[in-house]
C-alpha cells in the first residue's frame, strides 16, 4: 500500500516525518495510526461530528476532511499538545469536574473545539458556545454539562464574571 | 451528604470519574485505539440486497491483491453457523440467503484499511434477488412465505387482565407510528483479536455491553471451550442498547485463528448502521374507556414490532411493550394482544427503553386525547390515574416499587415555564436556527405533557447475575468485576461503595474481563442495582472478615466492631483503629453474587410477576413550532424523575440530560429510513442527531426515596429520561398546532401539509 514517498508534517510544534505512507491516507489516519497520536477519534468520516477537531493554523477542522499530505507546511495541533508538561488545561479541569465527560469519545474533540473557541472570543455569550460547538456531537451527555464546563472556564478566566 | 462523606467520595457524593483524565487528555484507550505488533485488519464484505439467494462466491480475486492475508466465508466458521441473544437464528456469515441489506457474506484480513476495501471489492458473489417481506402485517397475516426456517413471527403474546368488556362514557382510541431509531453511540464497533500461541485459542479486546454473553456465543461458533476465548473490555465509545448484539466478534476472532496473526476490525460510521441492530419501529393502536371523571376503565391495545430479519431480543422487547401498556396509571381491565415479527427490514433490537419507548408514545398520545375529550388538563387527567404502590397492574403483578408517579408531575409542573419568545429574537433561538427560515409570525408555542414507567431488571425468570470480587489489603481495596462500562459511570460508582462500606480512601478497579463472573449486561437501567448490589455484597463480606480479624487481635466481640468512617470502633467506644492500621499485613478476598427476585413467565393470558422492579418520571416540554414550514425547535424540558437514593448526583444529571437528548431525537429528528428493506440514510449526514444547537434548557427534579427492594436503595436511572420526553414533544407540537401528531418523529410535512 506505499508508493515509498516521505512527507513530513509540523505536529505539535515538532516535525514528524510520514514514510511509506498510501497517499490518499487522511490526516485523521496519519495521525493515529503513523504518528502515534490517537487523541483525534474518527465517529462518522464525513465531517458531521467533530469527533477529529484539531487545529491547523489556528482554524479548528475535522481531521478526517484534510488529505495527510496536504498539510505539510502547517501548523498542526493535537488534543495531544494542549498539555505538554502532563498538567491539565483549565477546559480539561472544567470538563472532568463539571460532568462533562461520560463515554468521552467525544472528549478530545470537544476539549480541541472549546480552546479554539475561547482563544478567539474570550467572552462567548451562550449563543455563540452553542453555535461554536454545533459540529460536536456528544451523544451522551446532551450537552447540559459539557455547557456548565465551558461556563466554569470563561468565569474562571474572567474572574468569576462571564 | 455530610461533608466528610463529600471528602472522601463515599455513596451520595458528586465523585469524579476516575478515567476522566484519561479522556480529556485524549490518552483513554478506546478499543479502535488499540494496536498489536504484526497485527493486521479486518473488514466486512455485506450484502447489497434486502433479500437474496446467494448462488455463489469466488474470493480467489480478493486472495490476489498483495497484502491480502486471508478471506473467510461461512465455510471457514469451524462451530455453530447461527447465533443471538435469545434464539440462535442468525448466521454469522450469510451462506445461502441474505435476509437483510448489510448481512455480512465474508470478512478480510490485510495489511492496510484500504487493502482490505479493494479486496471486499474483488470478491464475486452472485445473487438471485428476491422480492423483500418489508411489511409486518403480512407477517402476521400469514400472506408471506416463510424467509427464515423459524418462520416469520418471533412472538404473539396477549394481555387479558379483568373485564374486557367493561366501558365507560368516554372513548378515545388512535394508531401511532414509532420510527426506527439508531443508538448512533459515537465510538463505532471495534475488536482487536490475538490468537493464542498454539492456535487453541483467542484473547479479544472489545466494545461491548456484556463480555460473557458475548464469550458464551463466540465460543460456540469458534467451536472452543469458553475458557479458550477470553475477553477483555475495551474502551467503550457509548452503548444505549446496540452492543448487546454481537456484530463483529466472531469474525475478528475468526480471521486471527484463521491467520494466527492479530486482528482488528472497526466499522465506519456507514457500516456501523448496517452492523448492529436498532430500535423497533412500531405501530401501536390503543383503545381507552374512561368514566366522565377521568377515571381510566379499560384499555385495548394492539403491538407490532417489526424485529427485521433477526430474532435478537425482539420477543423481550414485545414483552415490555405490552406489559407497559397502561403506563403509569391505574387500570382494572385490559385486552392486549401484541406481535413482533421477522422481515427484510434491518434487524432490530436493544435501545436504551427497551419497547417501552413505543408503548409510552401511545398512552401518552391516549392521555392527551382523554384530556381534550373530557374538557380536563393534562395534567389532571394523569394525577386522576396516578398508579401507586400496592396497585394491581394488568399482568396481575403487585406494584410494590416505590412509585412517586403524583410526585413526578406535581413537582415537574412547579418548575417555572420559560419566559415567551422574545419579539425580535436571534435566529438561531428559532426554529430551523441558522436556515434563517423561519418567520416570527408564523410560531406558535406549545406545551405538552409525558409520563412514564420503566421496568428495571431483566424479566420473565431471567437470572441475570452480577458478580464482584472485592481485595483488601493494607487499607487498598481492588475490585473485580466484569461490568461493561460503556460511559454511564459504574466505574466511578464502584468505588464510592467499597469507601463506604470499607472505610478506605484509595480504590483500584481491576481490569474488566471474563477472569470473573458474570455482571450481566449493560443494559435495562440495571447495572448501579445489579452490580451495585455485587460489589456491596464483596465489600460487606470483606467488612465481615476484617472485623472478625480485629475482633481476635483486640480480643472483643465481633458483633461490637462497626466501621465508621475511615476507622475501626467498637459500641463501647474503646477501641479505634484505623482500616489501614487493621489491615497492614494481612489480606481479605471475597467474591459475591447478587441475584434479583425471581420472575415469572407471562402464562397465555398475559399474567405473571414477569417484572422486577420499576421506575417512573414526568416531562413538561415546551416547544416553538413554525406552523408554515413544519419546523419545531425544543425550548424547554422540565422534569422530575423517581430515582430512588441519588448515589452520584452528578452521574444521575448527566443520565437525565443525555436521556432526554435521545428522546428530543426520537421525536423530531432521527429516524433511520427504509424504503423496501433498503436503508436510505447511513450517515450522520443524513440521520441527524441533536446538537448544541438543538438542545433544549433542562430543568431536573430528582424524587429520592428509598427503593427497600434495591441493595443500595437506588434505582435504575438511565433508560426513564429517554421514554416520555418523546410523547411531551409530540404533544407540545400537538399543543401548539392543532395537527394529529400521530407518528414520532415529527416531520415537518406531518405539521404543515
Amino acid at each position: 500500500m506505499s508508493n515509498n514517498e516521505i512527507y513530513t508534517l509540523t505536529v505539535n510544534g515538532e516535525t514528524r516525518e510520514v514514510r511509506d505512507a498510501w497517499v490518499g491516507e487522511s490526516l485523521l489516519y496519519v495521525l493515529r495510526e503513523r504518528l502515534g497520536l490517537p487523541g483525534a477519534k474518527g465517529a462518522c468520516e464525513q465531517g458531521e461530528c467533530g469527533s477529529c477537531t484539531v487545529v491547523i493554523d489556528n482554524r479548528a477542522v475535522c481531521s478526517c476532511l484534510v488529505l495527510a499530505a496536504s498539510a505539510t507546511g502547517k501548523e498542526i495541533a493535537t488534543v495531544e499538545g494542549l498539555n505538554p508538561d502532563g498538567s491539565l488545561t483549565d477546559v480539561q479541569q472544567a470538563f472532568i469536574d463539571e460532568g462533562a465527560v461520560q463515554c468521552g469519545f467525544c472528549t478530545p474533540g470537544l476539549v480541541v473545539a472549546v480552546h479554539g473557541l475561547l482563544e478567539r472570543n474570550p467572552h462567548p455569550d451562550e449563543l455563540e458556545v452553542k453555535e461554536a460547538l454545533s459540529g460536536n456531537i456528544c451523544r451522551c451527555t446532551g450537552y447540559g454539562r459539557i455547557f456548565a464546563a465551558v461556563d466554569k472556564v470563561i468565569a474562571d478566566r474572567n474572574g468569576g464574571a462571564r | 451528604m455530610s461533608s466528610v462523606a463529600t471528602r472522601r467520595d463515599t455513596l451520595g457524593a458528586n465523585a469524579l470519574r476516575p478515567d476522566g483524565i484519561a479522556k480529556v487528555r485524549g490518552e483513554f484507550g478506546f478499543t479502535g485505539d488499540l494496536w498489536h505488533d504484526g497485527m493486521l485488519w479486518g473488514a466486512t464484505l455485506r450484502s447489497p440486497h434486502p433479500h437474496a439467494r446467494i448462488i455463489s462466491i469466488d474470493t480467489t480475486p480478493a486472495l490476489l491483491i498483495p497484502g491480502v492475508t486471508a478471506v473467510v466465508t461461512a465455510r471457514d466458521v469451524p462451530g455453530q453457523m447461527n447465533y443471538g441473544l435469545i434464539a440462535e437464528d442468525q448466521p454469522v456469515f450469510a451462506s445461502d440467503v441474505v435476509r437483510y441489506m448489510g448481512e455480512p457474506v465474508a470478512a478480510v484480513a490485510a495489511d492496510h484499511p484500504e487493502t482490505c476495501r479493494r479486496a471486499l471489492a474483488a470478491i464475486v458473489v452472485e445473487y438471485e434477488v428476491l422480492a423483500p417481506l418489508w411489511d409486518p402485517e403480512r407477517a402476521i397475516d400469514g400472506s408471506a412465505e416463510p424467509i427464515h426456517p423459524d418462520g416469520n413471527v418471533f412472538r404473539t403474546q396477549k394481555i387479558v387482565h379483568g373485564d374486557p368488556n367493561a366501558r365507560g362514557e368516554v372513548t378515545v382510541e388512535g394508531e401511532y407510528v414509532i420510527g426506527m431509531q439508531d443508538q448512533a453511540f459515537l465510538g463505532t464497533e471495534a475488536a482487536l483479536a490475538i490468537p493464542d500461541h498454539d492456535g487453541g485459542g483467542v484473547e479479544v479486546y472489545v466494545a461491548t455491553q456484556w463480555l460473557h454473553e458475548d464469550q458464551k456465543q463466540m465460543a460456540k461458533c469458534l467451536n472452543l471451550p469458553a475458557e479458550k476465548v477470553r475477553l477483555t473490555l475495551g474502551g467503550v465509545g457509548g452503548a444505549f442498547g446496540g452492543r448487546e448484539d454481537l456484530s463483529l466478534q466472531v469474525h475478528t476472532a475468526l480471521l486471527a485463528l484463521h491467520t494466527g496473526r492479530p486482528v482488528k476490525m472497526q466499522y465506519g460510521r456507514e457500516e456501523s448502521f448496517f452492523g448492529h441492530i436498532h430500535r423497533h419501529p412500531a405501530k401501536v393502536w390503543m383503545r381507552h374507556h374512561a368514566r366522565r371523571d377521568g377515571t381510566i376503565v379499560n384499555i385495548e391495545a394492539r403491538f407490532v414490532f417489526d424485529g427485521g430479519a433477526y430474532a435478537s431480543t425482539s420477543s423481550a422487547v414485545l414483552l415490555n411493550g405490552i406489559t407497559h401498556t397502561q403506563g403509569p396509571y391505574k387500570c382494572p381491565n385490559a385486552s392486549v394482544i401484541g406481535h413482533a415479527v421477522r422481515t427484510n427490514n434491518p434487524p432490530c433490537g436493544a435501545m436504551r427503553g427497551f419497547g417501552v419507548v413505543q408503548a409510552c408514545y401511545a398512552h401518552e398520545s391516549q392521555m392527551d386525547k382523554l384530556a381534550a375529550a373530557l374538557g380536563m388538563s393534562p395534567v389532571d387527567i394523569r394525577v386522576k390515574n396516578a398508579m401507586e404502590t400496592g396497585d394491581v397492574m394488568i399482568t396481575g403483578q403487585v406494584m410494590d416499587s416505590v412509585a412517586p408517579v403524583v410526585d413526578c408531575i406535581r413537582q415537574t409542573d412547579a418548575i417555572p415555564l420559560p419566559p415567551d419568545m422574545p419579539a425580535d429574537p436571534h435566529e438561531l433561538e428559532l426554529p430551523g436556527g441558522s436556515g434563517l427560515t423561519s418567520d416570527r409570525r408564523h410560531i406558535k408555542r406549545g406545551i405538552g405533557w409525558g409520563v412514564s414507567i420503566k421496568n428495571i431488571m431483566y424479566s420473565e425468570g431471567f437470572d441475570d447475575f452480577s458478580t464482584a470480587r472485592c481485595r483488601l489489603s493494607d487499607g487498598v481495596v481492588t475490585l473485580k468485576f466484569a461490568t461493561s462500562e460503556v460511559g454511564q459511570g459504574f466505574v466511578t460508582l464502584a468505588p464510592q461503595i467499597a469507601r463506604t462500606v470499607l472505610g478506605v480512601d484509595d480504590v483500584i478497579i481491576d481490569t474488566i474481563d471474563t477472569g470473573v463472573g458474570s455482571a450481566g449486561s449493560t443494559s435495562a437501567s440495571r447495572q448501579t442495582w445489579m452490580s451495585g448490589g455485587a460489589v456491596k455484597g464483596a465489600c460487606m463480606l470483606v467488612q465481615q472478615k476484617l472485623l472478625e480479624h480485629v475482633a481476635r487481635e483486640h480480643s472483643v466481640d465481633a458483633s461490637s466492631l462497626s466501621v465508621v468512617d475511615t476507622e475501626i470502633v467498637n459500641s463501647a467506644g474503646t477501641l479505634r483503629i484505623s482500616v489501614a492500621d487493621a489491615t497492614r499485613g494481612v489480606s481479605f478476598d471475597e467474591t459475591y453474587e447478587h441475584h434479583h427476585r425471581p420472575t415469572e413467565d407471562l402464562d397465555e393470558n398475559g399474567q405473571g410477576d414477569c417484572h422486577v422492579a420499576f421506575a417512573f418520571v414526568a416531562h413538561r416540554a415546551v416547544v416553538d413550532v413554525d406552523e408554515e414550514l413544519g419546523l419545531v425547535k425544543v425550548v424547554q424540558i422540565a422534569t422530575a424523575q423517581d430515582v430512588g437514593v441519588a448515589l452520584n448526583p452528578l452521574s444521575v444529571i448527566g443520565q437525565i440530560e443525555g436521556g432526554i437528548a435521545q428522546g428530543l431525537g426520537l421525536a423530531v429528528m432521527e429516524e433511520i429510513i427504509v424504503t423496501e428493506g433498503r436503508v436510505r440514510n447511513p450517515s450522520f449526514t443524513d440521520y441527524l442527531l441533536p446538537t448544541t444547537l438543538d438542545a433544549p434548557v433542562v430543568e431536573a427534579r430528582m424524587i429520592e426515596q428509598f427503593e427497600p427492594l434495591s441493595p443500595l436503595g437506588a434505582k435504575g436511572v438511565g433508560e426513564p429520561p429517554c421514554i416520555s420526553v418523546t410523547p411531551a414533544i409530540a404533544n407540545a407540537i400537538r399543543n401548539a398546532t392543532g395537527r394529529v401528531i400521530d407518528r414520532v418523529p415529527v416531520r415537518p410535512q406531518d405539521i404543515c401539509l
